[in-house]
């Protein structure tokens, strides 16, 4: 392949032909060393891949709508709280008769995740008891004013990991959940 | 003799293979490149599982994060020439700023801009090294002067003319905004119809997290 043969530089002892051979390779080193060079570079220069992006679709905001709100059952909804300093507080069901919560949760696998399969579970479960199976669980996330951007992502993609395809940002507070998000650190309130 | 002959022969290695190999990856590396350009406003974006990619044409990206001087800046892109240039020939016509056939061709190579309209011909005059180099103050996008809401419009309506298809919005903002920073665009989006973007995340594993 990459042999030149540049005549025999060597000769004298030892036979003609395996003289000839000794010298017909070329030196490929320099010729690597540029090309790992010039691989390097492309390779930090690049950028490998176009970033990822996650689609969002929010409903709706005419303020011509008049169409009646629809009611859920408050069985099936799940309100996530986003507060400061990546706290997030949970309940299911209505604040003043909640089915579970408040309770403040971690972010990640062993802390939301967990919580919003299980409660999907057993949302679906109580579907199936009523007849309509097909309706899960509805997440309302309520980022407050002192969330920031990674943990609005962070909920979102927490939506995608585990399945749940009906969730609303609402960012409207009522007053006794903006004191339940803004004490420091939340204890399971007493019912 | 014979001996020592072998001996010499044994230590240069054949480097033809590694040498196909190293030009192989480097041709590989220059055909897909997409060389890097330096951000005139950097943002750290949160990550996420989704998979689904950026397209390449019609898309207009809005960045927001923080700036050296510490405050919130709003950032907008547009990709694809034909669009920048129609866009920069309609935000001039409408806010009454004169760009000429020279600037529109040099808006439609830069990148991304923050900067008031009236102020633009002098980041497009700039170098491009420059640019990155600038202070930009942002775009301005309070209720007296909205003109991220200009340029939505202008870019929205240049993406149907000349492509006929709406134009993609993404949102690139930085993991340590503010929500409410991200809800004012988030806003100035639906009060234009537009309930469906895209947010710009990095990638993250399904597991580790």
């Amino acid at each position: 392949m990459a042999e030149l043969n540049t005549g025999d530089g060597g000769g004298g002892k030892g036979g003609k032909v395996r003289s000839k051979k000794q010298n017909s390779k070329v030196d490929l080193t320099a010729m690597v060393d540029l090309a790992f060079l010039l691989i390097t570079f492309f390779m930090l220069t690049t950028t490998l891949s176009k970033p990822q992006s996650m689609d969002l679709s929010l409903p709706d905001k005419d303020p011509k709508d008049d169409a009646p709100p629809v009611k859920v059952d408050e069985n099936r909804t799940m309100t996530v709280m986003l507060g400061a300093d990546n706290k997030m507080v949970y309940y299911m069901g209505l604040l003043a008769t909640p089915i579970a919560g408040p309770k403040e949760i971690a972010y990640g696998k062993d802390g939301i995740r967990k919580e919003l399969l299980s409660r999907k579970k057993s949302v679906l479960a109580y579907s199936a008891a009523l007849g309509k199976p097909k309706n899960g669980i509805i997440v309302i996330i309520k980022p407050t004013k002192k969330s920031n951007y990674r943990n609005l992502v962070d909920i979102l993609d927490e939506m995608a990991i585990s399945g749940v395809d009906t969730y609303a940002i609402v960012p409207e507070f009522t007053p006794e959940e903006t004191k339940l998000i803004d004490k420091s650190p939340a204890v399971e309130t007493p019912q | 003799m014979a001996k020592i002959k072998m001996k010499k022969k044994s230590t240069s290695t054949d480097m033809t293979a590694m040498c196909d190999v190293a030009f192989l990856l480097l041709t590989f590396f220059i055909l897909t490149a997409t060389a890097k350009v330096p951000e005139a406003l950097p943002v750290d974006t949160p990550s996420s599982v989704a998979q689904t990619k950026l397209p390449d044409t019609d898309l207009a990206i809005i960045t927001i994060g923080k700036g050296k001087d510490g405050k919130s800046k709003v950032f907008f892109d547009i990709k694809g020439r034909d669009i920048r240039k129609k866009t920069l020939e309609g935000m001039g016509a409408k806010l009454g700023v004169n760009f000429s056939e020279k600037d529109q061709e040099n808006f439609s190579l830069m990148d991304d801009f923050g900067v008031p309209l009236a102020n633009l011909k002098q980041i497009i005059d700039m170098k491009a090294s420059d640019r990155s180099k600038a202070n930009q103050p942002g775009i301005p996008l309070d209720s007296l002067d909205n003109q991220l809401k200009e340029w939505l419009l202008v870019s929205r309506r240049a993406t149907i003319d000349l492509h006929d298809k709406e134009l993609q919005i993404a949102i690139k903002g930085d993991a340590k905004e503010q929500y409410p920073a991200i809800r004012k665009i988030m806003d100035i989006l639906q009060d234009q119809k537009i309930n469906s973007f895209n947010l710009v995340t990095g990638m993250r594993g399904r597991d580790d997290f």
